[in-house]
């Protein structure tokens, strides 16, 4: 087993954090998690319009997360505790980062890497329409918004989703994405 | 009929609708983990409203925050208002945002291409 949860998670806390957290996600983690985030946000006086871009995309991050683990099987639960996963927010130069991770069925990979990939490859007015599409056509499933999380965030941040799988066992891969949140934005429309 | 209201919660919106004033009103967060628990009051409220709706209904929309998870639910409660409005009734969108917030304005205009009734946006300037 080469990939080790302690030193990629050492490696995501090596800078500005504001927050990091491993272990199991559930409803009262993001609660807490996005009051923390807020009364940080105000402490640092960001404008409103940053506040509430890394409040939205730390919400869908989080919502993804709650909705998507995959739980490992028994053999690993002494390791990890179930619905496990891994959230870090912090600040890099002028950009938020937030990095989530969870384990991953190995089956699912292609599908969600090929989804994020097209995402990347869209255009503002490209994932406009991807995101009316899906709210307008695809069924609500009981897990969420049936795909809209990603877009939702890609639209927002105006920025591209960085990735990585790493293979863990045959059946498992530890999936990482981080999103970044630019400190200026600029305005839209232009 | 008998008003809905809900009181709103940190990840929940205040909700008022009132058959009687014909007027429908979502305001606040609505960042639920399950939006659909939520939502399905408020759908199934619309739905016995739109067999005897005011001559004019005023929807008023105020969120500061919603999830995507939330979205489909929104455009739900869109989707009822839709009906109410071709079956001939006036049904006034107001769709809230606050000063600068890009995301919310345009998150209006989204639901406004969708459903076909024209939204009055406004925003709130503090």
């Amino acid at each position: 087993m080469n990939f080790s949860i302690e030193d990629y998670y050492a490696d995501l806390i090596d800078g500005n954090v504001l927050l990091a957290y491993k272990g199991s996600i559930n409803t009262e983690l993001i609660n807490n998690v996005l009051d923390t985030i807020e009364s940080k946000l105000q402490d640092f006086n960001e404008p409103s319009k940053v506040r509430k871009k890394v409040y939205n995309v730390l919400v869908e991050s989080l919502q993804n997360l709650f909705h998507h683990i995959d739980d490992l099987p028994d053999e690993y639960k002494d390791d990890f505790e179930s619905r496990f996963g891994i959230l870090v927010v912090s600040k890099e130069g002028n950009k938020y980062r937030i990095s989530t991770g969870n384990f991953i069925r190995n089956d699912k990979i292609a599908y969600l890497k090929e989804k994020i990939d097209q995402i990347n490859s869209s255009n503002r007015e490209e994932l406009k329409e991807m995101y009316k599409f899906i709210l307008n056509h695809q069924k609500l499933s009981e897990k969420g918004g049936g795909g809209l999380g990603l877009v939702d965030i890609a639209r927002k941040t105006g920025n591209k989703l960085k990735y990585t799988f790493v293979p863990f066992d045959d059946e498992y891969s530890f999936y990482n994405l981080d999103v970044f949140v630019d400190e200026v934005i600029e305005k839209k429309n232009s | 009929m008998e008003p809905l209201i809900i009181e709103g919660t940190p990840k929940t919106p205040t909700v008022r609708f009132d058959a009687e004033k014909g007027v429908i009103e979502i305001k606040g967060r609505s960042i639920p983990e399950n939006s659909v628990e939520f939502y399905k009051p408020l759908v199934d409220w619309l739905e016995e409203y739109k067999k005897n709706p005011k001559p004019k209904t005023t929807v008023n929309i105020q969120l500061e925050y919603f999830n995507t998870s939330s979205s489909k639910c929104i455009l739900d409660v869109f989707k009822k208002l839709e009906a109410i409005h071709k079956a001939k009734n006036e049904v006034e969108i107001n769709w809230y945002y606050e000063e600068d917030d890009e995301d919310m304005l345009e998150a209006g205009e989204d639901y406004e291409s969708i459903i076909r009734i024209p939204f009055k946006m406004i925003e709130i300037v503090e």
